[in-house]
């Protein structure tokens, strides 16, 4: 990060950054980020997991869905200064630790459930937390639960079909 | 063994894997030691000039390089030519920081460049401007008034067809007629994946990851624009996040990335922001006036439709509106018209199956209403006014089974079970109305190249440069060299959308599968003689003279097929020629011959249920039967999702999207993706896609006429016709929002 003598004018001065700890599929971290880092940017850009996506940095796609502590939020409207020690589990944490894939992952190649994969990383990871959600009940409540994930693909049917035959195990 | 047979058969995505684990590289994925970071920022009016522009406080935030402008931007290439691309519309493309003139709304005015993209973001809210505000003209139907015949046209576009018969007589004369106007709204492309690109710098040379539908066509501008040896220059985009028509042409976020990179001589990545692509790519607001006369049968004698589109003040973007109903019906006097209007825009671009949708949705819409008007089945005004033959040019289709299409779609759909009367259909508080429309959409060939390089371990790569935008080229190609080759599939490994690969189109108009399916197909043909070859030359061969329909390819063998213990395998071909891979090269070209004799078409039949709120006016589509006619499948599973995809746009089309403008402004209102409506999942019921069985030698020689605009096409205007059978109330605008439903 580049150092330089504070310019008088506060706007013109960067926030000075901190240290963050946090733990990313499993693996532990501890990284030096200004406080307006955003956890999708910190994920993206300083620990180059890129599978997590950003389609409009303002919290209306999904796209950037990763789960926090258990939850699914949207990456991009989670200040990462806010979550110190927090357990983030992304696209690339959802295989086993043998290199399988998870059931979902590969029930969405199964169901085809997707065309240019861009929403993929966000769906899996809100359909994986859905599951884990109990509300994963049928093809109606799956349908309502997953509209915080846009697919412009459309490949909706198939990610209902996908996250059903899972949660159904 | 018998031969493995892949295509025609449903397989998985050969790129899934990658796609579900995040390791799917896309544009904004790419990173370097040292990557700068770029911000646009745009002007704050929507025509008129930057007067002055303040950079000093955004250039004095650390970790900020430069903050380009048009006032000292390097020198580019002046001349239209050198901004043109392969697939852009006459006149002058847009030219980012090319002077101080705001010609619409959002357009870029600056790009921040810093260390951080954080920082990048913060300095780009610091750039000052001052500007002459000039009023602008959004609205079409004031500018309409002065729609004009675009004096060039564009190519690859088929004009309007000439008049036939005397449409106003016949119309005059006819005893049932109509004549209405619909209103299609400007949509926003919105692919998940925003524009972006990230220029890898090293000594000059640049490697440019860019969200294009051709990694060629970007090379090509590139080179033109900045002056750059084709060498220097290589583009390499494998995964696109969805395109739709946004990525056919370059887009300013390259331009920028690359200027920036070369002025700075660094790495550098630059992604749109998703309100930015609002003011830069858009399908445009479009009237259609139909015209029909008829029987008291329903025989149509006569057709008009006229359109006024909206394109930027300077590029006349143009698209095929007009021509389809004088196609799809039979006809004896028809009329066309396409004009242009200008506004204070961006031009338009192509989105999914450009102009279709837009002259379907009123000419389907107005078959309804013409059949509500006679007291006629809407299916059997269509059938009654089929037509065998394309009366537009006066050619035979290649093939057209959209009866049988009607058929299959009406019996899954349930058709029969109609009462024909509107508003006779409810549960409880819901209105039930069922619709149908037909869809259509152009099969085209471009020239395509592919190469091939076959290993002696049975293992294959194929290289061309088109992309796969989700559509399933990777997969389909794999399968088309797999078969020929007689290989597993998972020994064929596909290559996709680098400059550097064999020279191919744009991705787009449906062409893809067709042109480089047929590439693949020529490449696999080669090597089998170079192979076959090889196998009779081997000493005391088996195959010793065997001929190419004597043998077949299969298991990583070359086998004869009246008696397979006659064999000769791939390895032993390999050290007979003495070399451990070969490669070829083929190029497929549109067989001209029979486009010149031939008129080729994808054909739909779709059918919508919806339901909707009688006290709300809330619209919800409950069921949609597609069927499709359009040649071979090569996949039937990545082919559901085509047209599932093309019909979920059809969705949005018709009930939510809408670029709502604020005319004093000039601007865009709801310029992001919460306030411009998509369709998401609890929007989305369950889609019933069937493929009727359709031959067709003529369009490409693998049978194929592709699949990714048709699903689309006739989706509107199924929901339209529905809506109307539900509440009785004729809605001809898109989209179709409660506000429109709800009885005034
Ligand atoms: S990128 Fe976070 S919701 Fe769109
Ligand atoms: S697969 Fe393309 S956006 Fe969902």
């Amino acid at each position: 990060m580049p150092d330089a003598t504070p310019p008088a004018e506060p706007a013109l001065a960067l926030p000075p950054p901190l240290t963050l700890a946090l733990t990313v599929n499993g693996a532990r971290h501890a990284v030096e980020i200004r406080p307006w880092t955003t956890l999708l940017d910190l994920l993206r850009d300083r620990l180059h997991l890129t599978g997590t996506k950003k389609g409009c940095d303002q919290g209306q796609c999904g796209a950037c869905t990763v789960i926090l502590d258990g939850k699914r939020v949207n990456a991009c409207l989670v200040l990462a200064a806010t979550r110190p020690g927090s357990e983030v589990r992304t696209v690339e944490g959802l295989e086993g630790p043998d290199g399988a894939l998870h059931p979902l992952q590969a029930a969405f190649i199964e169901h085809d459930a997707f065309q240019c994969g861009y929403c993929t990383p966000g769906q899996l990871c809100s359909g994986v937390a859905l599951i884990g959600e109990g509300h994963a009940g049928s093809a109606e409540e799956i349908r309502e639960w997953m509209s915080g994930n846009i697919c412009r693909c459309g490949a909706y049917p198939h990610i209902v079909e996908a996250i059903r035959e899972v949660a159904g195990r | 063994m018998l031969t493995e047979r892949h295509v025609g058969r449903p397989r998985s995505r050969v790129d899934g894997p990658l796609k579900v684990t995040g390791r799917a590289k896309y544009a904004a994925d790419y990173a370097t030691n040292g990557l700068l970071h770029a911000v646009v920022v745009t002007a704050p009016i929507a025509k008129g000039r930057i007067a002055r522009m303040d950079t000093a406080r955004a250039e004095a935030v650390p970790g900020v390089l430069r903050v380009f402008t048009h006032e000292n931007r390097p020198r580019t290439a002046w001349f239209d030519r050198s901004w043109q691309d392969q697939v852009g519309p006459p006149g002058s493309p847009f030219r980012p920081l090319y002077d101080d003139r705001v010609h619409f709304a959002l357009q870029p005015a600056a790009l921040v460049v810093a260390e951080e993209f954080e920082v990048a973001r913060h300095a780009a809210g610091l750039v000052g401007m001052e500007c002459e505000a000039e009023t602008p003209e959004t609205d079409l139907k004031r500018a309409m008034t002065e729609a004009y015949v675009p004096p060039k046209r564009r190519s690859g576009i088929a004009p309007p067809p000439k008049p036939r018969g005397d449409e106003a007589k016949a119309f005059a004369a006819a005893p049932v007629r109509l004549r209405e106007q619909y209103g299609i709204a400007t949509e926003f492309h919105n692919a998940m994946e925003p524009h972006a690109t990230t220029v890898i710098w090293k000594d000059g040379e640049l490697i440019i990851h860019d969200k294009t539908q051709g990694a060629q066509n970007s090379q090509d501008w590139v080179c033109s624009i900045f002056g750059l040896a084709k060498s220097k220059v290589r583009v390499v985009s494998p995964f696109v996040g969805g395109a739709f028509g946004s990525g056919l042409r370059p887009g300013p976020q390259l331009f920028l990335a690359v200027m920036a990179a070369l002025s700075l001589e660094r790495s550098v990545k630059l992604v749109l922001h998703r309100d930015h692509h609002f003011g830069l790519m858009h399908r445009p607001e479009t009237f259609v006036t139909v015209g029909l006369g008829a029987t008291p049968e329903g025989k149509l004698c006569s057709v008009q439709v006229e359109a006024v589109a909206a394109t930027s003040r300077f590029e006349d973007h143009q698209e095929v509106v007009v021509n389809w109903p004088g196609l799809l019906y039979d006809v004896e006097n028809a009329a066309f018209d396409y004009r242009l209007a200008q506004l204070d825009t961006h031009t338009p671009s192509d989105m999914r199956a450009p102009g279709a949708p837009l002259g379907m949705f009123a000419a389907e819409s107005a078959l309804d209403e013409l059949a509500a008007k006679i007291g006629i089945c809407p299916m059997e005004l269509r059938l009654l006014n089929h037509a065998d033959e394309d009366r537009n040019d006066g050619k035979n289709f290649t093939s057209k089974e959209l009866r049988a299409a009607y058929q299959v779609a009406a019996d899954r759909f349930g058709w029969r079970h109609r009462s024909p009367e509107p508003r006779s259909m409810r549960e409880g508080q819901e209105l039930i109305g069922w619709g149908m429309a037909t869809g259509v959409w152009e099969a085209q060939t471009v020239k395509m190249s592919a190469s091939i390089l076959l290993r002696a371990d049975g293992t294959a790569e194929v290289r061309c440069g088109t992309a796969d935008i989700g559509t399933g080229t990777y997969t389909i190609l794999s399968q088309i060299a797999a078969e020929e080759l007689g290989l597993p599939l998972p020994a064929v490994n596909t290559l996709l959308n680098d400059s550097a690969y064999p020279a191919a189109q744009v991705e787009g108009g449906s062409w893809t599968a067709a042109s480089a399916g047929t590439a693949v197909q020529l490449c696999a043909r080669s090597l089998k003689e170079k192979l076959l070859k090889a196998a009779r030359g081997i000493t005391n061969s088996p195959l010793a003279s065997a001929t190419m329909e004597e043998v077949r390819f299969t298991g990583g063998r070359i086998v004869l097929a009246r008696d397979p213990s006659h064999a000769v395998t791939l390895a032993a071909c390999f050290r007979e020629l003495g070399e451990e891979k070969i490669e070829v090269e083929e190029t497929a070209t549109p067989g001209l011959l029979s486009k010149m004799r031939y008129s080729s078409y994808a054909h739909a039949a779709v059918f919508a249920e919806v339901r909707v709120d009688e006290e709300l006016g809330q619209v919800r589509v409950t069921r949609v039967v597609n069927a499709v006619a359009a040649g071979r499948i090569l996949n039937p599973k990545t082919a559901r999702s085509q047209i599932l995809g093309g019909v979920v746009f059809g969705i949005g089309q018709a009930l939510h999207e809408e670029g709502i403008p604020d005319h004093a402004l000039g601007r865009w209102m709801n310029h992001n993706m919460a306030e411009y409506h998509l369709p998401v999942n609890a929007d989305v019921p369950a889609v019933e896609v069937i493929f009727v069985e359709e031959r067709d030698a003529l369009t490409s020689p693998i049978g194929v006429k592709g699949l990714g605009e048709i699903g689309i096409v006739g989706t509107a205007a199924a929901i339209a016709n529905a809506i109307h059978h539900a509440t009785g109330k004729r809605l001809r605008g898109l989209p179709m929002t409660l506000d429109k439903v709800l009885p005034r």
